[in-house]
């Protein structure tokens, strides 16, 4: 397997008037070619700001300090974020869904035109050509009368909809890796399972990878073959799906996994436990873990030695923890 | 079990506090929103110094504003009279001192006018609905359908001037802005489910708009007044200038402004000086108004 | 959309014929009487010497003595015949008149308009795209105190500086353009400056708030996530959507030069309808004042009534509604 995305040690930090927010602090990832892996954490910690980093459209007050982004061979961070290389990358080898369809698409453009301007820009088709290529992208995401619905604006679509065009966008060049933010948090749950679905089918079939970021775990159980887990902007734990879910290791993925309930349990079976304590501000971090606080696990040693690094716990398993505990 | 909740209860909330970032209490936040920006505290400044001189007219001004003085008219500026003397001998800067107070009044009286009526009709459309509101809406409409400058310029030059004529016929035209701000609103606040609540408690009427609607379409009511006195003493300095506005021997600036056009190769202060002083004046409270505004809710920038 | 159009439409007319009938009415109760004026020779001491047959005759003259709806009414009619009467105070047709005066108006009017408008948003782009640089600060300073000074005042300053001190234009007064062009243009650039700062500040402000809504909005990410090039992004993402607020108010931004053409045309003496305007309010001359409210009130109603078509038609919205 190739891996074709390699995150080392991404360092994001905003400058905001409450003081330095780093949002990512020494994220590492990697993705292979074809793989669906699911980024996940809750809100603020750091996900989104990630794989908005890699794609370079971090803006003021927010700048990326640290870390190297090698996509293809390439450090992404050498290149200007508005640069000819990053634009040649972005919205054609590298693209983006994101969480809200209702105002993710430009109200007074036609959906062919949102659709064909990534064409004409990256793969130089002509007007025609590329309206055509329009319509069978459509079709493959599957809205229904694509042919003469090409030619309305986001308003006459539904939300589902919507999604599916920033789909068919985001594959229009046959990208390299699809980075989905929150993709299905905005829309009703027939439509979240329709769609993802449809993501699952078209980059297996297509052997793109693809990112999905979410706080979801139900969404990549089901179809993320690799998980790292999110927290106050660094990764604590990274395995393969089977071991996240079956075999969890860090505190705080055993205390998420205990907070929601889980398909085929018997109902009053397990108490859900929910995690104490709040998320913490990423302004003041202290040098310890930044779980320990809300850590039912922890020990002495947590208390007095900085963050712990990743070290492995089993096959391509990871945790960012002192302790190691057995759980079923 | 009703031990385990309290004391998760107990431990969340401890460890909430300690680690929750900061509250910093809602005042404090708008003053430094307000006065972090220099320009809104500069605008805060004039207005609170033109207030000053209005109040204090009389312990500021060197001479009475209205008495003439034949053997010193048309004098430049010296130690005596800061900024010269007028056609008929009365010095000029106690009378731009004195006029501060009759702009300010024109000002605040039609604003608040305006705001006033502008509000309770708003409301009512926005609460009762159906053909109140579609009334009141026509009735804005024809307002904001004729130029301001026409609607002012017929009152005012048809009743002939003075000040409370000037006071109507500038609020008279504010008013169907206001009311359909507080309109626009009420109408948002309306769909919020603590109204909803208030009615399925039984609250009346009148205590449901005081109460719930109002308080939560006040900010964008401050917004509207600050700006709105601006615009008011513009429009009253054009209407003195062309004479149907504050009648002589009131000092009024655009009255001032008139009288000099006369002498402006001699006495370019006469004209020039009044000017200086409209524009001080708008510019305060316009500031005070972008100030109040980003202060109250930022989100407002691109609506108001 | 057109069912959109047409009622826009019936309300304008309505809302004139509202209009009409209000300062008909208005001009009739006011306290005064422009008919004993004129009577008298404008002097007042020959007010009381006015004697009260031939007051009869003159009332009856002028149709004066009618009750006033049929007055307005019969007003109405010989409007739409193209008749509008006779100015009681210069006893020309006041259709003359303003065939005279209008032109004028309108021409000082248009330059100002496009003048202020293009000027206002090129700025208003400017500062929101180099948002926080000094320029913005810079400008936005300018725009804010732009938006302060009074038209008239402004008028007279540049007299002041411009003719007084550095004698490079004429103080005042009116050519024909077509007569002669450079001296027409020498005397105009004072008035439609004196009226144009006011213009482009307030529309760089909107623009500039507008503009920067719409940068922040979601859909814009989308575009640079395609990797679009700024310039591109500008235009067709950016700007395509914050002219649509730009445009509500171009009505009320004419609205706002119309009236400021009242003011310059008394500085710098120019024969235009603004004046004509303002002295017949003073001389209570009823017939050129409702004139002139109809013909003002048409052009505000029917320029709001463009502005609500073009801003339906460019936003689908509401163009496929």
């Amino acid at each position: 397997m190739t891996s074709i995305l390699d995150v080392e040690n991404l360092k994001t930090y905003f400058k905001t008037e409450y003081g330095l927010v780093k949002a990512a602090d020494g994220v590492s990832f990697h993705v292979n070619q074809g793989e669906i892996i699911g980024l996940v954490g809750e809100s603020g910690c750091g996900k989104s700001v990630s794989i908005l980093s890699v794609m370079q459209l971090i803006q003021k007050p927010g700048e990326i300090v640290d870390g190297k982004i090698i996509f293809n061979g390439q450090d992404l961070r050498k290149y200007r974020s508005n640069g000819p290389e990053m634009r040649a990358i972005r919205g054609s080898k590298m693209t983006m869904i994101f969480q809200e369809p209702m105002t993710s698409l430009n109200p007074v453009l036609t959906i062919c035109r949102q659709v064909t301007e990534s064409l004409e820009l990256h793969l130089d088709m002509d007007r025609q050509a590329a309206r055509e290529r329009a319509i069978e992208l459509l079709k493959m995401v599957g809205v229904p009368d694509a042919a003469s619905r090409v030619d309305d604006y986001p308003h006459q679509f539904s939300g589902g909809m919507r999604q599916r065009v920033m789909i068919a966008m985001a594959l229009s060049c046959n990208p390299m890796i699809i980075f989905a933010d929150e993709p299905t948090t905005a829309v009703d749950v027939t439509t979240q399972a329709q769609l993802l679905e449809l993501m699952k089918d078209l980059v297996t079939r297509l052997n793109t990878s693809l990112v999905i970021v979410t706080h979801n775990l139900g969404v990549v159980a089901r179809y993320a073959q690799r998980i790292y887990v999110m927290y106050a902007g660094r990764i604590i734990e990274s395995g393969l799906s089977e071991d996240i879910f079956g075999h969890p290791h860090h505190p705080y993925t055993i205390g998420l996994l205990h907070s929601v309930p889980r398909l085929g349990e018997k109902h009053g079976s397990r108490k859900l436990i929910p995690i104490d304590g709040m998320p913490p501000d990423l302004i003041n971090m202290p040098p310890t873990c930044a779980f320990l606080p809300r850590c039912t696990y922890k020990v002495e040693k947590c208390q007095k030695e900085p963050w712990p690094a990743l070290r492995a716990v089993g096959d391509q398993h990871y945790i960012s923890c002192y302790v190691d505990i057995r759980e079923k | 079990m009703a031990d385990d909740i309290e004391k998760t209860a107990k431990n969340n909330d401890a460890i909430g506090a300690a680690m929750a970032p900061p509250r910093h209490s809602e005042w404090r936040r708008i003053s430094r929103v307000f006065f972090g920006r220099k320009l809104y505290a500069i605008g805060f400044a004039i207005c609170v110094l033109l207030i000053i001189v209005a109040i204090f007219a009389p312990w500021i001004a060197t001479h009475d504003p209205l008495k003439t003085d034949l053997r010193h008219k048309l004098e430049q500026p010296s130690w005596t009279h800061l900024l010269g003397t007028d056609s008929v001998g009365r010095d000029t800067f106690s009378r731009i001192v004195y006029g501060t107070r009759t702009s300010l009044l024109i000002g605040f009286t039609a604003v608040f006018a305006s705001a006033m009526a502008g509000t309770l009709m708003g409301l009512a459309a926005a609460y009762f609905g159906g053909w109140v509101f579609a009334i009141i809406m026509r009735f804005t409409d024809a307002i904001m359908a004729l130029p301001g400058i026409i609607l002012v310029l017929l009152i005012a030059g048809l009743a002939g001037g003075g000040i409370p004529v000037v006071i109507f016929a500038l609020g008279f035209g504010g008013i169907a802005g206001m009311c359909r701000m507080m309109c626009g609103q009420a109408l948002s606040v309306k769909q919020n489910d603590y109204v909803l609540a208030g009615r399925a408690i039984g609250m009346s009427d009148w205590r449901m708009m005081l109460t719930q609607i109002f308080p939560n379409a006040f900010p964008p009511l401050m917004v509207g007044i600050t700006m709105g006195i601006g615009g008011v003493v513009l429009g009253e300095a054009g209407l003195s200038f062309l004479g149907i506005g504050v009648m002589p021997p009131t000092p009024s600036w655009g009255g001032m402004v008139n009288n000099g056009q006369s002498y402006l190769l001699t006495n370019p202060i006469l004209s020039l000086a009044p000017g200086v002083a409209i524009m001080l004046l708008v510019f305060g409270f316009n500031m005070l108004g972008d100030g109040v505004r980003d202060a109250v809710d930022p989100k407002l920038r691109g609506v108001l | 959309m057109t069912a959109y159009i047409i009622r826009r439409a019936i309300i304008g007319v309505i809302i004139l014929i509202l209009v009409t009938m209000i300062v008909f009415l208005f001009m009739r109760l006011l306290p005064g009487d422009p008919l004993i004026v004129y009577m008298a020779g404008y002097d007042i001491n020959r007010v009381n010497s006015v004697g009260p047959a031939q007051y009869q005759a003159m009332l009856h003259f002028w149709g004066l003595d009618r009750p006033i709806p049929v007055q307005y009414i019969d007003w109405l009619g010989k409007i739409f015949r193209g008749d509008m009467g006779k100015s009681i105070k210069l006893q020309e047709d006041i259709g003359v008149l303003i065939a005279e005066r209008m032109p004028r108006t309108a021409y000082i009017g248009i330059i100002t308009f496009i003048i202020g408008t293009v000027g206002g948003i090129v700025v208003g782009i400017i500062c929101a795209l180099r948002r926080g640089s000094w320029m913005d600060n810079v400008l936005t300073t300018i725009s804010n105190i732009g938006m302060t000074i009074p038209t008239f005042w402004l008028g007279i300053l540049l007299i002041y500086f411009i003719s007084y001190k550095l004698g490079w234009l004429p103080t005042s007064g009116w050519t024909n353009p077509f007569e002669d062009f450079w001296m027409s243009t020498k005397q105009l650039i004072m008035p439609i400056l004196s009226v144009a700062v006011g213009s482009i500040a307030g529309m760089a402000r909107l623009t500039r708030s507008c503009m920067l809504e719409v940068m922040r909005a979601d859909y814009v990410r989308t575009a640079w996530a395609k990797g679009l090039q700024e310039r591109v992004i500008v235009v067709r993402h950016q700007l395509k959507n914050a002219i649509i607020p730009i445009v509500t108010v171009l009505g009320g931004a004419l609205g706002g030069i119309l009236g400021g053409s009242v003011f310059i045309e008394t500085v710098f003496a120019i024969p235009g309808m603004g004046r004509l305007m303002t002295t017949a309010i003073f001389d209570q001359d009823y017939q050129i004042v409702q004139a002139g409210v109809l013909l003002f009130g048409a052009i505000i109603i029917f320029s709001n009534l463009a502005v609500d078509i073009i801003w339906g038609w460019l936003d689908p919205r509401i163009r496929l509604a």
